[in-house]
């Protein structure tokens, strides 16, 4: 393998993917069992179980629709299935025009208008069934880093994630950004505390303020709520491993950043538009984190852990890093690289973060992550409203 | 005799991490950026815990990582552990509201 490249699939609107999953996509809670029925009838498909999609209003219905777009889109997927049942709000259809625009295949499947879920699952499989023929006559093609959106993530956090492999990840991030490609911190409510840091690196005052204004959003819905924020954050697995405060694990988990300008401050599952560091606006909870950044197109994520997660997705994959070498060793049927050997004194930040370059480079061109093996297909949407 | 090692991230901070189990009344062995020093623990330090590396007055801020991460709920000795009994966020403190 060379250097800082990967072999992935060129999609036809330019994009490339480190996978080639054909997505079953249910828009709504009602579809999302007939959708699990598919990919047990056929391989190479993969779906998710949610409770979302219908009865939801203004921007609340607009960030699910996003999210249901964004993960079609992404270039780790070939084709889409989109499996409604009819009446709700987040119409099959709406979301398989929007995902029309990327060129790839996408099919529209009615539980309501097929005349019921055996139908329905008859019908999507078919489609499914034809859908992964065709992408697994695709072959890869050596790419730069630079068509890389690289996702940050750390969940189940210790005082070691700020020491080693944090610092380890925003190495990784440096590396990405100097090769041309993209990388996406988020987790809002943990970088309260840090946004400062954050800010002073905006690439311009717009950037500055729209950090600012995040932090603020965030921190002022826990304070609507009456009660400190670290009765749920840090997590009681976090205060186990060391983390006293939010600032203390915010100030940790900002090192993911690295040291590049910030670019962008982008809304949960929005496409980033610029190349080079730029900051999602999520909460910290990992679920929702790693669904707003796959929508957001990212082909692969760095999730860092001192408590040990099996957090993946259904269609990036993720690389576990653990922050201590006996989380490591403990849960090695999770973890994929270990960062504790920084604490240990063995190896420096630069070497760890090689290693995780060199693991970008392999999972990207097909190697399975523990996630993925373990079909950890964790999916879950940020609401910003009530459902009504 | 066995050193038990610990890291001062920043020459400004006022708190160490143990880098491994500590015993308390024990000697640790702290670096900070090539410097090393040596504080007695007060009480025993789990992995990835801190203590203090200064005593630390109720009310003033706590630094890490060169940064404020909390402040003191009471007053804190030299070596002792600090965690949650004794340090208080200052963000997100929506149980603060109204008071003061």
């Amino acid at each position: 393998m060379e250097k800082n490249k990967f072999w992935g699939y060129r999609r036809a609107d330019g994009k490339v993917g480190v996978r080639n999953h054909v997505l079953i996509l249910p828009t709504i809670t009602c579809a999302t069992q007939a959708a699990r029925q598919i990919t047990e009838l056929v391989h190479g498909t993969v779906s998710f179980i949610h409770q979302h999609g219908c009865t939801q209003v203004g921007v609340d219905y607009e960030q699910t629709f996003r999210t249901f777009v964004g993960i079609g889109a992404n270039p780790n997927v070939y084709g889409v299935v989109v499996l409604g049942l009819g009446c709700e709000t987040h119409q099959a259809k709406t979301v398989a025009g929007e995902l029309a625009k990327t060129n790839k295949p996408v099919e529209v499947v009615s539980i309501q208008d097929e005349g019921g879920t055996l139908d329905a699952i008859a019908q999507g499989s078919k489609i499914a069934a034809r859908m992964v023929q065709e992408a697994s006559a695709q072959t890869r093609e050596l790419c730069d880093f630079s068509e890389l959106i690289i996702g940050t993530e750390c969940g189940g956090s210790d005082a070691c994630s700020g020491l080693s492999a944090n610092p380890a990840v925003g190495y990784v991030s440096d590396s990405i950004i100097e090769d041309g490609g993209t990388a996406i911190l988020a987790e809002t409510t943990e970088l309260i505390g840090a946004e400062h840091l954050l800010a002073e690196r905006a690439a311009d005052d717009r950037v500055a303020q729209k950090a600012r204004a995040v932090i603020k959003a965030m921190e002022n819905r826990s304070l609507q709520m009456g009660v400190d924020i670290r009765t749920g954050n840090p997590t009681p697995g976090n205060r186990k491993g060391g983390l006293s405060t939010l600032e203390e694990k915010s100030l940790g988990a900002a090192t993911k950043a690295g040291s590049t300008a910030l670019q962008e401050v982008l809304d949960y599952a929005e496409a980033p538009t610029k190349k080079g560091l730029v900051w999602m606006d999520t909460p910290g909870q990992d679920i929702e984190q790693l669904t707003g950044m796959t929508a957001g197109g990212a082909q692969i994520v760095l999730f860092t852990t001192g408590r040990g997660t099996p957090t993946g997705s259904p269609i990036a994959p993720t690389i576990k890093i653990s922050t201590n070498s006996a989380l490591s060793e403990k849960m090695a049927e999770n973890m994929d690289v270990n960062a504790g050997t920084i604490i240990e004194g063995k190896e420096s930040i630069e070497e760890v973060g090689t290693r995780i370059l060199n693991e970008i480079s392999q999972v990207s061109s097909g190697k399975l992550t523990k996630a993925e093996i373990l079909k950890q297909h964790d999916f879950g949407i940020w609401r910003i409203g009530p459902t009504f | 005799m066995e050193d038990y090692k610990a890291l001062i991230v920043k020459p400004e901070d006022n708190v160490a991490t143990a880098l491994e189990a500590i015993p308390a009344n024990k000697d640790a062995v702290v670096s900070c950026q090539g410097r090393v020093s040596t504080i007695t623990v007060l009480d025993s330090i789990e992995f990835g815990h801190k203590f203090a590396t200064s005593f630390i007055a109720k009310g003033s801020d706590i630094r890490k990582y060169g940064e404020v991460i909390g402040r003191a709920s009471q007053d804190i000795d030299i070596g002792a552990h600090l965690h949650t009994h004794n340090i208080e966020g200052t963000r997100g403190r929506g149980d603060q509201v109204g008071k003061e």
